[in-house]
């Protein structure tokens, strides 16, 4: 049996690991140099307790579904993850009643654990919170999480369990015969399969539409501050604004990674391609979260980014069978709390495919050799975190180049990011570098490491210099070899630079 | 765990002038211990000219910089680790390292040289808005692809800041064969070198666009294009006046930042202006036996500095290890006042043996020429010196004379201040 999965967002990615359970040939397919490259790599990270979705729609099931088995999954896939709770901030008595509700909501949902704290316990917890603040809905069960290493160790576990992952693999139609989906088009080739799963994220609806299916995914932006480590413990907990209408508002929390983010605005946009950040949106990310924690740092910002929602206006995620064509599932409008569904979505789509097949009197069958979990990759800091330095050691005996810091920032070792580039998804950037490893990740901005990653990718693909990418295409480093421009002005006789510029 | 009389972190000029310094007076077991497979820190990559006229009143490149310390280090019997990462220093100055042969290596330092050198703020630490492309880097990591790599990170190039590395890698970029279309300085006044000015930009028309910044990146995979505008004197940008440029790369010289992760590991406070820690006149921190020296401490234009602080720094080792110094009775605070935006260092601790004076270092807000360095204790005044010209992005010195200093001065306040007692001059 073949299933081809496009977009290897953490929604694809989980698929295919659920999946490559059985006894079925698998193809992710992606469009990026890597997995996770999407609006899986740019959120909040967070792994929402479940109490804002009511418990008739999708978000709201999956979520609270899902948010249980975050210990167990992220044990097995090696990913970070915390429970670090969650409170949402109330400044008056108008703010306390939707605080009940919400609680109240949330109980219904089965979520254990809600409680609404008082001014004295709201502080003992956050000691910085604005002076202001007065109640707080607080969910012990939220959690924090790195959304792209999540998305990395499903894709890394589904390839150990015989799943393919095609990076840099655009699919530009798909193949329909006699009403049916038979494969996929893409830019490196057509591939044949029995049942095709559409989790392309903000072009699922584009996916959609190759078989007649209307969706109208509307990308809503969202900006977001990464600050030092040192500002890392402004908060203990993820704290939320009382939420509007339209988003949850602008959030102030600890990363896992032990970072502050705050974030995000939202914005509508029509481009989807468009991850540029704004002056004044990352103003209006400052002043939300002002609100919230007055004391958030002026300086200390690692780097600002923005990551694009994949909104559908029904306002909660679709998932099912196309209405037009045979053997295609569409996930669409998966968007918050999208990263805190994924295992139940897995899950519910493990079911669909097991169905499906039944109806159509084909079998699959689970494995009995299943790898359930991923191998612990050495991680420096992790030693460090852990007051654990002088156990590295044994790590360095056995192989020195985890005794070669590269990315003195994050104090990442030659080693890890080898591990990387080796991975079952390997890395092939300096941005998927980052994003198993870290390196360059850190207040220098890869002002120290970048040069040096550029060399082991390099050595390790034995690939030129020059054709190393930040993230793939045409992101280059490097432009030439020193002389090379030279010689090329010299050969050439007019070179007078741009004109219609005053510089 | 072995104990050594001195540790050095960093073997950059400051490390190695500070260990030179002690070895000199007579100090055995000092370890220097440095994260690079070569020693020199940046000067390496440094290959213009300029480097050594105070110090050694000829100009020399910075690899040749270097190299007058690394051969007279190289003649000495001082431990050298490269390829060694401090990861941890703590208050007992016990430091914690990693390097491929030795693993985790845990040594103490009976004094701890702090010679860490600076990093570069980044594009986020100024907060440039738009696309994430390549080809955005700081200048020195330009100069480090081109001068020790060999390859030329971009081909039309904007450089925002005028810091000297900005001007230096305008001219270096432009030697390799690029189009160097501007520099861009948000102040009203370059914050650089002013002979790296005149050398590296106007020799090569290049053009220095003051009151410029850059309101907006653009390009998806690499850099396409950036917005450049003009700014008033509050540094809002002058609707109408933005302008989009073409270009591959941008390179950023927009500051340095001391690099004091480890300092911080210590518990040792920063100081808000340097970055750098609080020190005596001996450049030792508020930890007794642990000293800071070169950029680590407060950001040099000039090297032959980092090697006179160092030496400064070294010497007093040496002096605390050989139980040569006796504590003031009264500590003395050296405080900027007007026009002076930090002194280094911050206080006087010691007695002053046979020194006949003390060098303080000093940073002018702006840029005023026929001025008067003037110490003061109260309103009496001590010393003052005259000085031409005072710049933002030049070190001012003056040596405070020992004999001048007495008991009862509980703080010295310097100030910089027009001649004729005008306060604002203007350039």
């Amino acid at each position: 049996m073949q299933i081809i999965i496009i977009g290897a967002g953490v929604i694809g990615a989980a698929i295919a690991r659920e999946l490559s359970r059985y006894d079925i040939d698998i193809k992710l397919l992606e469009k990026e140099p890597d997995v996770a490259d999407g609006t899986s790599k740019a959120n909040s990270g967070i792994i929402h307790a479940g109490y804002n979705a009511d418990a008739n729609t999708l978000k709201g099931t999956m979520n609270v579904k899902s948010n249980p088995t975050y210990d167990q999954l992220c044990e097995d896939l090696k990913v970070p993850f915390k429970r670090n709770g969650s409170l949402v901030v109330g400044f008056n008595d108008e703010d306390l009643k939707k605080l009940k509700v919400k609680k109240e909501n949330g109980e219904k949902n089965g979520i254990e654990g809600l409680e609404i704290l008082n001014r004295e316990e709201l502080f003992k917890k956050e000691p910085n919170i604005n002076k202001k603040a007065q109640y707080a809905l607080y969910a012990p069960s939220a959690g924090i999480i790195s959304p792209y290493e999540l998305t990395i160790g499903y894709a890394d576990n589904a390839v150990r369990n015989g799943a393919e992952v095609l990076l840099n693999t655009e699919v530009e139609d798909l193949i329909i015969k006699e009403g049916k989906v038979t494969g996929v088009i893409t830019n490196r080739g057509n591939y044949q399969a029995d049942l095709v799963i559409n989790s392309a994220g903000l072009y699922s609806d584009k996916v959609a539409k190759m078989a007649g299916d209307k969706f109208e995914i509307t990308p809503r932006k969202g900006e977001y501050h990464l600050f030092d480590k040192v500002h890392g413990d402004l908060v203990n907990n993820t704290l939320f604004p009382m939420p509007t209408e339209k988003s949850k508002g602008i959030l102030v929390l600890p990363t896992v990674h032990g970072n502050l983010l705050i974030g995000p605005n939202a914005n509508i946009i029509d481009d989807k391609n468009d991850f540029s950040t704004t002056s004044d949106g990352l103003e209006k990310v400052f002043e939300g979260a002002k609100k919230l924690v007055p004391s958030v740092p002026e300086d200390g910002i690692i780097t600002s980014f923005s990551g694009l929602r994949a909104s559908l206006p029904s306002n909660d995620f679709h998932i099912g069978f196309s209405e037009n064509k045979k053997a295609l599932i569409n996930l669409v409008g998966i968007q918050s709390p999208g990263l805190s569904s994924a295992p139940a979505i897995a899950e519910k789509i493990t079911e669909m495919v097991n169905q499906y097949f039944k109806n159509n009197n084909m079998e699959i069958k689970l494995k009995d050799d299943f790898i359930e979990n991923n191998p612990s990759y050495p991680h420096y800091h992790r030693y460090e975190e852990n007051d654990e330095v002088e156990k590295w050691q044994n790590v360095v005996e056995k192989n020195e180049d985890y005794g070669e810091i590269i990315c003195r920032c994050e104090h990442v070792s030659r080693g890890e990011i080898i591990d990387a580039i080796h991975r079952p998804v390997p890395a092939r950037t300096i941005d998927a570098i980052k994003r198993r490893t870290r390196a360059s990740s850190g207040r220098c901005q890869a002002g120290f490491c970048g040069p040096r990653i550029l060399n082991i990718l390099s050595n390790q693909l034995d690939i030129d210099p020059l054709e190393v990418t930040k993230k793939g295409r045409d992101s280059k480093i490097l432009k030439a070899k020193s002389k090379e421009l030279i010689i090329k002005d010299i050969n050439e006789e007019d070179n007078v630079g741009d004109k219609n510029e005053s510089i | 765990m072995k104990v050594y009389n001195m540790v050095v972190i960093g073997a950059g000029p400051a490390g190695i002038a500070a260990a030179l310094e002690a070895k000199k007076n007579g100090i055995d077991d000092i370890l220097v211990v440095e994260r690079d497979e070569y020693i020199g820190g940046i000067l390496p990559q440094c290959i213009h000219n300029g480097f050594g006229l105070e110090y050694f009143g000829q100009e020399l490149t910075g690899p040749e910089y270097a190299f007058e310390f690394i051969k007279e280090l190289k003649e000495t019997d001082i431990e050298v680790l490269t390829e060694t990462m401090v990861l941890d220093v703590d208050k007992n100055k016990v430091i914690t390292a990693l390097n491929r042969k030795d693993g985790v290596i845990r040594v103490k330092g009976k004094t701890i040289i702090l010679a860490m050198g600076c990093r570069e703020r980044t594009r986020e630490n100024i907060k440039i808005p738009g696309d994430r492309p390549s080809g955005i880097l700081s200048a020195g990591t330009a100069q480090r692809y081109t001068n020790i790599e060999g390859y030329m990170p971009g081909e039309k190039v904007v450089i925002l800041g005028s810091g000297d590395i900005g001007l230096i890698m305008a001219r270096r970029m432009k030697l390799e064969g690029a189009d160097v279309k501007a520099v861009l300085e948000i102040m009203p006044f370059s914050s650089g070198l002013v002979r790296n000015k005149v050398q590296c930009l106007d020799d090569f028309d290049i053009p220095l666009k003051l009151q410029h910044t850059i309101t907006r990146i653009e390009g998806k995979e690499r850099l396409k294009r950036v917005q450049v505008a003009q700014v008033d004197k509050d540094f809002n940008v002058i609707k109408g006046s933005e302008e989009w440029v073409n270009c591959d790369t941008l390179l950023l010289s927009v500051g340095l930042i001391p690099e004091n992760e480890l300092t911080k590991a210590m518990d040792l406070k920063l100081h808000p202006v340097t970055g750098g820690t609080f020190v005596n006149e001996n450049r030792e921190t508020n930890i007794e036996g642990v000293y800071a020296a070169g950029n680590v401490l407060h950001v040099h234009d000039l090297v032959d500095w980092v090697s006179e602080e160092a030496e400064i720094a070294g010497e007093a080792a040496a002096n605390y290890l050989n139980d040569n110094l006796t504590k003031r009775k009264t500590k003395i605070k050296i405080s900027p006042d007007r026009n002076v935006t930090y002194t280094v260092p911050q206080k006087i601790e010691y007695e002053f043996g046979d020194k006949n004076f003390i060098k303080i270092f000093m940073r002018v807000t702006k840029p005023i020429e026929n001025v008067k360095v003037n110490f003061k204790y109260k309103d009496e005044n001590i010393v003052s010196f005259p000085k031409k010209i005072v710049m933002p992005g030049e070190m001012v010195t003056a040596n405070l004379p020992t004999a001048l200093i007495k008991d009862h001065m509980k703080e010295i306040k310097v100030s910089i201040v027009k001649k004729e007692g005008e306060t604002n001059g203007k350039k």
